[in-house]
């Protein structure tokens, strides 16, 4: 039985090209007080446009029901839990968002005197500090803008470290459970990708490591607790296995929802990580971005990190101690973007921080692990559970049982859409076959766990006694099924006028 | 739930992790606070900044009003909270404004397609690099990269950093010491067979608006990409698109996204048709629901990392969806006229405070411009007692311009102010 929702009406909307008539705007701009400039005359008749043919033209009304209208064709987490296992769908604290607007940080410009942003630098500093001593780590690098970016932000460091030490090396080791995003990287690095296959309990295979690991790997990407909400229990033997070696431990600190408060990669031998701040510090994925995705390392990449450093001044004859940029670095990498970070949701994190305490952030990855694993006691009787070690933070199961009766993990997820939940992510880790990846977070109520393994559990049974309902789902959406396939064999990229 | 589990305590739940990966104390953080308090500390850091000064820094970030709908719609929470539009069927606003931003991207560029957004447009610029490098023949060796020095002087660093590693190299081209415009005498010398791509901005560092058709045709007959960069999006209401590039790398950050002390922002990589394989990033797509009704969806999803993994495009996951529907609000709101009135209000209050002023260069100039002033330092300290933010001096990022600063005017710029900043450079 469906409890979560019933169907009401949403409205019908055109795309904005086709709601424009000429004339309409929503715009308002003061009197000019100066004269006004012949753009022809200024600039040359040939760097002039004439017009920007179809841009839209629409009332202020027009615009907000406009975009009001879209809104509410999208699910969300303020409407309800959002289980997409490994992008931890926590709530977005709103006094984030009114923090992150306060004038004297959201309209400051990177470039105005350091004399004039202490307040900005403070903040930075601060949430380094912060970082570091939840990671265990020595310092944090905060420019890079999404995990990506600090993945290939970490993986650059290990190179520089390397050349300085005379051998770059050849390759970077990936388990055959990790992101997507990790051998990209590599390859971006100018690195070739190892895998590492994983043992049946879902770990690295530590003998199969041994193997692998000789002078010509430079690192190795390790998620943990990994994709299957997994730690890896050996974490501290594989990182003596590379260490031995000269080779590095990096982290991809996807998962940090599960040891916040609890455990440090810092102190399980990881030399460098990458956090998400749009997972585990809360801040909105708004539709996929912004995020950040800071960079925290031992003492000895420090130097090789990007420019610039925000670093403290002491006091001095007749200035007192503040912050001030450090570009004299010569062994940094060099900058992976321009500017300082996404300052913005930098604020956000801190803030989330701040709310929380060291103790607050122990509390919510204790409510993590026991929603996580709350959900896979519920769900086991009916699901198959990929692997039978402990779960951290998010469970995976496998769609064999379901697979009998022709339903995969793709047609249940999109059943769950009918009971008013948006889908756990679907086919990913790649070594479990037909996956399920399941990830509540520490901010769902047990109300809305149980509403969830109801949902789940019914389905179950729909698999059985009508796999047809199932299939053809969702069924109860303003859109239904959307032809994926087709929008790749004639891809339409924009909106065109009818000719 | 403890019972349902059968524990005790909730530290049960990881006591199969090693004893010595364990935290054996609390994390050395101050305790949690309430929301009062937390507003207080960030009001008061923002207090330590510059407040409700009048600002002439542009160099890449630029002071733009916001119409407030653009805040109105992006604190929706079907907006700000959901994930990456993985779900067609339950993400269609999502997924409609990335397909109106994409469109409107190609209108504003004269691209044929935009992709959903990059993280900012420093980081775009190597990215398109890297595409012009896919793009070429295979086995024609073309790895070079030529960017002129009138880019962005931080996205030339960006760019340097991500070639530091890999295949790509990269040189730069000068500028012409009167005008400010790229040297394409200098562009003509360097552009070999090995070039990939040859990179200009306009209106570029300086302010000024450069021939991206000459450049085109330079890297063109060599048989090299040409990338146009823009830094300053508003400037695209009035000026010519970039319809000679193969490739259009950008900011928008002029579109109603706040300064932010730098970020976050959105980037935009858009090209030309041949080119859409090679695009990073996500892309949005139309096509139908099962009732036959139009419906749009991530496409060509094949060109990245979680399929194609070492082989995808790029390691490019999270686009800025929210920044960018900021810029899409903002497009809509201004629309046809009044995105070409708010350009020309800026070119207008650069004319007026730039005619005031000794100009270094004598190019063609949207709302920045280079002055010449000795010791720009100085009048900027001058400029703070009056709570106006003045220009940024050049030395830094360039040497020979020690003497000199540059300023923007956007359609914030009061008149009183321009005369204020105009009477200390011609004190000094």
């Amino acid at each position: 039985m469906i409890k979560k929702v019933r169907p009401h009406p949403t409205q019908n909307e055109p795309l904005l090209f086709e709601l424009s008539s000429p004339g309409k705007g929503g715009y308002q701009l003061p009197d000019l007080d100066v004269p006004v400039a012949d753009p022809v005359r200024e600039l040359g008749e040939e760097n002039v446009r004439r017009e920007i043919e179809d841009f839209p033209e629409v009332s202020e009304v027009d615009a907000i029901r406009h975009f009001t209208r879209l809104s509410t064709w999208n699910y969300a987490i303020d409407l309800g839990l959002y289980p997409l296992g490994s992008c931890t769908m926590k709530y977005n604290p709103r006094v984030n968002e009114a923090v992150a607007r306060v004038d004297g940080l959201s309209w400051i410009h990177p470039y105005q005197a350091e004399s004039l942003s202490q307040g900005a630098m403070e903040i930075l500093a601060t949430l380094e500090q912060a970082l570091a001593e939840i990671t265990g780590m020595d310092a944090v690098t905060l420019q890079p803008a999404a995990g990506a970016h600090g993945e290939l932000t970490g993986i650059f460091l290990a190179r520089a470290l390397l050349e300085s030490r005379g051998n770059p090396r050849k390759r970077v080791l990936v388990p055959d459970s990790a992101h997507g995003t990790n051998p990209a990287t590599v390859h971006m690095a100018g690195y070739e990708v190892a895998n590492v296959a994983s043992n049946e309990r879902g770990m690295v295979d530590i003998e199969a490591l041994k193997q692998i690991v000789d002078e010509d790997v430079a690192a190795m990407m390790i998620t943990n607790p990994n994709t299957l909400g997994v730690f890896e229990e050996e974490i501290l033997e594989i990182g003596r296995i590379l260490h031995a070696k000269g080779a590095l431990l990096y982290m991809d600190g996807a998962n940090m929802n599960a040891l916040a408060g609890i455990a440090r990669p810092g102190d399980f031998g990881v030399d460098a990580m990458h956090l998400n701040l749009h997972k585990t510090f809360s801040t909105p994925h708004g539709g996929g971005g912004p995020g950040a995705g800071p960079v925290a390392v031992k003492k000895f990449l420090e130097p090789f990190l990007p420019l610039p450093r925000v670093k403290r001044q002491p006091a001095h004859t007749d200035r007192p101690p503040h912050w001030r940029w450090d570009y004299d670095r010569p062994q940094s990498i060099g900058r992976v973007r321009a500017f300082y970070g996404n300052f913005g949701v930098l604020v956000r994190a801190l803030a989330y921080i701040m709310a929380h305490g060291g103790d607050g952030l122990k509390r919510a990855t204790l409510d993590a692990l026991l929603n996580a694993n709350y959900l896979r006691k519920l769900l086991e009787p009916r699901y198959e559970i990929a692997y039978a070690a402990p779960t951290m933070h998010e469970c995976v199961f496998s769609d064999r049982r379901q697979t009998a009766h022709s339903v995969n993990t793709g047609a249940i997820a999109k059943r769950l859409i009918d009971y008013g939940f948006h889908p756990y992510t679907v086919s990913f880790p790649l070594i479990v076959r037909g996956a399920l990846m399941i990830e509540p977070t520490e901010t769902e109520s047990k109300r809305e766990l149980d509403l969830f393994a109801d949902a789940m559990l019914s389905i179950a049974a729909e698999v059985e006694q009508d796999p047809e309902l199932v299939l053809k789902a969702p069924h109860s959406t303003r859109t239904a099924k959307v032809d994926e396939a087709g929008a790749a064999r004639r891809p339409v990229l924009k909106w065109q006028p009818r000719t | 739930m403890l019972d349902t589990l059968g524990i005790d305590r909730l530290e049960d739940l990881y006591c199969h992790l090693p004893k010595d990966v364990l935290l054996e104390r609390p994390l050395d953080l101050p305790s949690g606070k309430s929301e009062y308090e937390i507003v207080e500390y960030f009001r008061a850091r923002g207090g330590e900044n510059a407040n409700g000064y009048a600002s002439f820094l542009g160099a890449g970030v630029y002071r733009h009003y916001r119409p407030v709908l653009v805040d109105a719609v992006v604190s929706r929470g079907e907006f700000l909270t959901s994930y990456t539009p993985y779900q067609a069927e339950i993400s269609q606003g999502t997924l409609t404004s990335i397909f109106e931003f994409q469109t409107m991207m190609c209108q504003l560029t004269g691209m044929d397609v935009a992709n959903a957004s990059m993280y900012e447009g420093s980081s775009a610029v190597p990215e398109a690099a890297l595409m012009a490098m896919r793009a070429a023949p295979p086995g024609s060796g073309r790895n070079r990269v030529l960017i002129a020095r009138t880019v962005h002087p931080e996205y030339r660093e960006t760019l340097r950093t991500y070639s530091r590693f890999g295949a790509m190299e990269v040189e730069e081209f000068g500028y012409d010491q009167e005008s400010g415009l790229a040297d394409l005498a200098d562009l003509e010398r360097k552009l070999d067979k090995r070039t990939a791509a040859v990179i200009v901005q306009s209106p570029n560092f300086f302010g000024i608006v450069e021939s991206v058709k000459q450049a085109a045709a330079l890297a063109h007959g060599r048989g090299a990409l040409l990338i146009a960069v823009f830094t300053e999006a508003v400037s695209l209401g009035l000026l010519a698109a970039p319809k000679d590039a193969d490739i259009v790398a950008g900011e928008l950050q002029s579109f109603a996204i706040a300064p932010s002390y730098g970020g976050p922002f959105a980037g935009i990589i858009a090209c030309k048709e041949q080119f859409t394989r090679q695009l990073p990033g996500r892309l949005v797509g139309e096509t139908k629901d099962a009732n036959g009704n139009r419906a749009f969806c991530l496409t060509l999803a094949t060109r990245e990392q979680h399929i194609r993994r070492e082989k995808a495009t790029s390691n490019i996951c999270t686009n800025q969806a929210l920044i960018a529907l900021m810029a899409t609000v903002f497009m809509t709101v201004y629309g046809k006229e009044g995105l070409r009135e708010l350009a020309l209000q800026n070119l207008s209050k650069a004319r007026y405070l730039g005619g005031k002023l000794r100009r270094r260069f004598t190019g063609p100039y949207f709302n920045e411009f280079v002055v010449a002033a000795a010791n720009p330092e100085q009048i900027n300290r001058r400029l703070e007692d009056q709570r106006i933010i003045g220009g940024l001096p050049l030395e830094r990022f360039y040497p020979e311009l020690k003497d000199a600063m540059l300023l923007c005017c956007t359609e914030m710029s009061r008149r009183a102010d321009m005369d204020t900043v105009a009477a200390a450079i011609q004190a000094a």
